[in-house]
């Protein structure tokens, strides 16, 4: 085993990768065999993922399965510098369930399925990726493969989507919202969605250059993270330096992680994707965002996170509070918004940013709980979200609707897939006993003892998230059933073994969350030890 | 060195001597060949060029000379060039034998004049004396104005021809005029007789600063660095597409390696003039980025498409020799792995193209719709050829990017290196445009298809399954407005014939070199920093 541990994480990155190049070796006509070859690999990155976690040494904590490659030398010095912390750890189990989820799920891909799978393997590889790197470099260079598949995956295999003004009346309110009849073509939600993101990364790889400059001007000019994080802790960034590079990168992680007010591309992306790609998308992707603010943001620029900009009376605002108020309104303004849209997919989408709204709170309290909250919040946000869009997507191979003013009382033909989403619904609206009253809860904490005003007013957020969810579920599942869903079959057996399994991890995480705090709070520490 | 020796270590231009032999002798070998076997000549010049690369490496690894008493120099600078140029030349040719035959006349001598062009390029990657440099430029500038205007029957051949030459002789005198002023103020040509002199010159007169503008505005030309670029895109338009790509890769990475020595040898050591004049370049280089991308967004046309393109990476690259310094060969390696990926990429995206207009003979951005069903090799080779050009990884384009932006920031331009990521964002813009019609778009249904070309393909084009919504001709902004639930996986179109099998070696090769470099370029660096420590040995 511990052979395994020197190249856990070296194969994690390399496996799909390889997986994606070998994939294209596949005869082009046969798209069951693509679809055999990408559980193959994923089932790899899954085992593997679940080895790394279950590996990982809480009580020793720090980075574990260090190892550095070697890549480029003098005078840039990049390694290949792999290490996980227990930050790093739960994410990166997530991306190997939802990997292989989304893998499972997209067996419906005839199309081309060939190079959707490689395309959705390369993805899967980035975000192992930038979950695993201590470099700078690399980091980036994973990023960047994560968006990159995304154009052709949602432009490809999406779906557009046509809009009737007729029908723009809404939960029966007086008001009528008369936008006229448009398409929202697939071409354009990729198109947002991948020039929003790299915009973001725009915005990262200027930060990078400037902490390499910056690194350069005090010691030898690195990527690394950890001599970079070495020189942070023995203050050799000034706190104007890092005033100015820290609002690079939590803007630009922040537009991948749905920041406000730049999430627009996300539920535009989610309504055009594919199934199995809004899984990845929502499950793992934005979670991304949010990593990166914590790895990067934070790690080597505590000071410019802290430091008050100026003053509101006594009150310093500094750019964390700054984010937390952004990630309020995240919460209320994605659960507002939720609560308006008729597309099942839209609904999803902006309650993923109202989501990641309880993420970036988290992140910006500084404190330990809240922190530990919003790590363990994007896991079980990953997981519950991934198997909404799996069981929309269910719904919408059958129906081709995905309008919950037309769908109704689908509980009656669609036992398991309503059941399946039922339950992540209840675990997005913060039921006891599911993953996320766990995580929003741990959020709440950190809030209350830090912002107080701003905890009153994401827990509103949750009641309005309670609002939608639960009004969903009753019109779309729970109604009276029309004659025309007479027809529906039910989940397929592999939607039933995903939902199933998505159902049993966000019970698990509800019940018995020690497993994962344990883990992400040496990790969390050990980054507020910086603060 | 005496005059005496001048002709001591003639051997070492063996390589060129060859090269211009081998040249004359395509000229001669295509008055006794039949018409019908014409392409002969192309496999005959490719072979020569790989054989004469390898005897450059062979003979010449390790050298460190200079000929003719300093007017040439035979380094790992000039060696690492001569080779990337001579690459570049058997790509073009493999990717071009289809092309003449089908649409050109007088191959000879199309092949010919191609090898002179690769001779040119190697000189210029030798020279260190300006009247020598200006012979070599206008040896490539003389063999490409024939070339672009190859097509003879074809207007816009003419036409950007035409415009090339003129603009190309303007330029040269350009040229000429600012040579003649730096010879007058300083006295020498040599480009480390130069450094001495300008050190030893207390204060800059108004005539060297008018030499030195009128060399940068010549040079600029050549590059086609905006304020200087109204040639490229209509030469690009005219001229035959493999001529296109030898213009786009190759007349611009051999003027960036004469660029490069010169700058390198002559006006970075001299540290105090090199700070003020450095600027001139810099706004040169933040215009040219944020002109070419801006202006290709308009584009509908490939060629002019890549044109833009092309201006926009020659900003980037000028950011890289802006930022050349005396202690540092971080700028010179940006610029030269630059070059290197940008050529390997754009080769496959031309090359790519290339056999799409042997199969179509079409060449404007819509034609392009549902490429990915017609011949799926190509519209992948395409797409990552333009997601590598825009900078995503796993390709090159990435690493080379990340490489020169930080050489640029790291000399204290992160404005620039901001610029330009920002500028690369807009070019992912029109990249992505290309990229959608070749994978969202549908192809054209059958029966639309040019009658002259559909003879072939109609054989393969499945014939059942037709659907009945296929009347429907996709233009640019073509919308279609259904829901498509389920892909119909599209059966009635007109699949391609297979390109060639030297065309497929070529985007096959270029691809795997742009794969290989993005993810391990350390092999290929380690040749870029001795190429640079040649010209700069206080890196």
């Amino acid at each position: 085993m511990s052979n395994l541990d020197q190249v856990a994480l070296l194969l994690i990155i390399l496996v799909p990768l390889a997986g994606a190049g070998l994939s294209m070796l596949l005869p082009r006509n046969r798209p069951e065999d693509a679809w055999y070859f990408a559980i193959f690999v994923s089932a790899i990155t899954l085992v593997l993922s679940v080895l790394l976690f279950v590996r990982y040494d809480f009580e020793a904590g720090g980075y574990q399965f260090v190892r550095v490659y070697e890549w480029l030398d003098a005078p840039l010095n990049i390694d290949l510098y792999l290490a996980m912390d227990g930050i790093a750890a739960p994410l990166v189990l997530l991306n190997g369930i939802v990997l292989f989820g989304a893998v499972l799920i997209s067996q419906t891909i005839k199309h081309r399925s060939r190079d959707f799978f490689v395309l959705l393997l390369a993805l899967g590889s980035g975000v192992f990726g930038v979950f695993v790197v201590q470099d700078l470099f690399f980091l980036f260079f994973f990023y960047e493969l994560a968006v990159l598949p995304m154009y052709l995956l949602i432009g490809v295999w999406g779906s557009s989507t046509y809009f009737d003004s007729d029908r723009q009346r809404l939960w029966g309110l007086p008001i009528r919202f008369d936008l006229g009849s448009y398409n929202r073509l697939k071409e354009y939600g990729a198109m947002k969605l991948m020039l929003v993101l790299v915009a973001g990364s725009v915005l990262i790889w200027v930060g990078i250059l400037a902490m390499y400059v910056a690194s350069g001007q005090v010691a030898e000019a690195t990527f690394s993270l950890v001599d970079l994080g070495a020189l942070s802790s023995a203050g050799e960034f000034s706190p104007a330096f890092q005033t100015w590079v820290f609002p690079l990168f939590m803007i630009g992680f922040g537009v991948l992680a749905g920041l406000w007010p730049f999430h627009t591309w996300s539920p535009d992306g989610h309504v055009a994707a594919p199934t199995g790609v809004s899984m990845l998308h929502a499950g793992v992707l934005m979670k991304l965002g949010a990593f990166g603010i914590i790895r990067v943001g934070m790690v080597l620029l505590p000071e410019g996170a802290q430091d008050p900009l100026f003053y509101a009376g006594d009150f310093g605002v500094s750019w964390m509070a700054i984010l937390i108020i952004m990630g309020t309104v995240n919460v209320v303004y994605g659960a507002i918004s939720a609560m308006s849209q008729r597309d099942l997919k839209y609904i999803i989408g902006y309650s993923s940013v109202s989501h990641m709204g309880y993420v970036i709170m988290g992140i910006a309290t500084l404190h330990p709980v809240g922190l530990t909250g919003a790590v363990l919040q994007m896991f079980s946000h990953g997981i519950m979200t991934a198997l909404m869009f799996a069981m929309v997507g269910a719904i919408y191979e059958r129906t081709h609707i995905r309008d919950i003013t037309v769908l109704n009382g689908l509980m009656k033909r669609m036992g398991f897939a309503s059941f399946f989403f039922a339950i992540a619904g209840l675990a997005s609206l913060g039921l006891p006993g599911l993953s996320g009253f766990v995580a929003e809860f741990m959020v709440f904490t950190g809030a209350f003892k830090t912002y107080l005003p701003l905890a009153v007013l994401a827990v509103v957020g949750a009641a309005l998230t309670a609002i939608y969810i639960l009004r969903l579920l009753a019109r779309t599942f729970f109604g009276e059933a029309d004659p025309r869903w007479e027809h529906l079959t039910d989940a397929s057996p592999v939607e039933k073994t995903v939902g199933g399994a998505f159902v049993l991890i966000l019970l698990f995480v509800g019940v018995w969350p020690a497993p994962f705090t344990r883990v992400i709070n040496v990790g969390v520490e050990s980054v507020l030890q910086l603060f | 060195m005496t005059s005496a020796n001048l002709t001591a270590n003639l051997h070492l231009l063996t390589p060129e001597f060859a090269l211009a032999a081998f040249a004359l002798a395509i000229f001669a070998i295509d008055l006794f060949l039949p018409n019908q076997r014409k392409e002969l000549l192309g496999w005959l010049s490719a072979l020569g060029l790989v054989v004469l690369a390898v005897v450059s490496v062979l003979m010449l690894a390790g050298e460190k000379e200079s000929l003719y008493d300093g007017l040439l120099a035979v380094d790992r600078f000039s060696l690492f060039f001569k080779v990337f140029f001579m690459g570049i030349g058997v790509f073009i040719i493999l990717s071009s034998i289809d092309f003449v035959r089908q649409h050109l006349d007088h191959p000879g001598e199309f092949y010919g004049l191609l090898l002179f062009s690769v001779l040119g390029m190697n000189l210029m990657a030798m020279s260190r004396e300006l009247l020598t440099a200006y012979i070599s430029l206008e040896l490539l500038s003389f063999s490409l104005y024939v070339m672009v205007a190859y097509a003879l029957g074809n207007a816009k051949s003419n036409e950007g021809s035409l415009k090339y030459i003129i603009i190309g002789a303007l330029s040269s005198a350009i040229l000429l005029y600012g040579l003649s002023m730096i010879y007058s103020t300083l006295g020498v040509t040599k480009f480390d007789a130069i450094r001495i002199a300008l050190s030893d010159l207390n204060g800059a007169s108004p005539a060297l600063w008018a030499g030195l503008a009128l060399l940068i505005a010549g040079l600029g030309f050549k590059l086609a660095a905006v304020p200087f670029h109204m040639w490229a895109p209509d030469a690009y338009e005219g001229a035959p597409l493999p001529v296109t790509a030898y213009l786009a890769i190759a007349s611009k990475a051999a003027a960036f390696a004469l660029v490069l020595r010169l700058v390198a040898e002559a006006f970075v050591p001299v540290t105090d003039r090199w700070d003020q004049w450095q600027v001139i370049i810099v706004i040169l280089a933040a215009v040219s980025m944020v002109v070419g991308n801006l202006v290709a967004l308009a584009q509908s046309n490939l060629k002019r498409l890549m044109a833009y393109s092309s201006i926009g990476h020659v900003g980037y690259i000028l950011a890289g020799i802006a930022v050349l310094a005396p202690d540092s060969l971080l700028g010179a390696n940006g610029v030269i792995f630059y070059l290197v990926g940008y050529s390997v990429t754009s080769m496959v995206v031309f090359a790519a193209l290339i056999a799409f207009f042997n199969a179509t003979g079409q060449e404007e951005i819509p034609d392009l719709a549902g490429l990915a069903d017609r011949q799926p090799f190509l519209a992948m080779a395409v797409a990552v050829g333009l997601f590598s050009l825009s900078g995503l990884p796993i390709f090159v384009g990435f690493t080379i990017k990340f490489y020169l932006f930080t050489a640029v920031a790291n000399e204290g331009y992160l404005w620039l290196a901001g610029l330009a990521i920002l500028t690369s964002l807009i070019s992912l813009y029109y990249y992505l445009q290309v990229i959608r019609q070749m994978y969202i778009q549908p192809a054209p249904a059958a029966a639309s298809e040019g009658a002259e070309d559909s003879s072939e393909g109609a054989a393969d084009s499945p014939s059942d399954h037709s659907q009945p919504n296929a009347d429907s001709t996709p233009e640019f902004d073509d919308e279609h407005t259904h829901t498509p639930a389920h892909h119909e996986p599209a059966t009635d179109f007109v699949a391609l014939t297979r390109p060639s099998v030297a065309l497929i070696a070529v985007v096959f090769v270029g691809l795997v070199a742009t794969v290989a470099l993005g993810v391990y370029p350390a092999p290929l660096l380690e040749l870029v920093e001795g190429a640079s420590a040649a010209i700069l040995p206080g890196g």
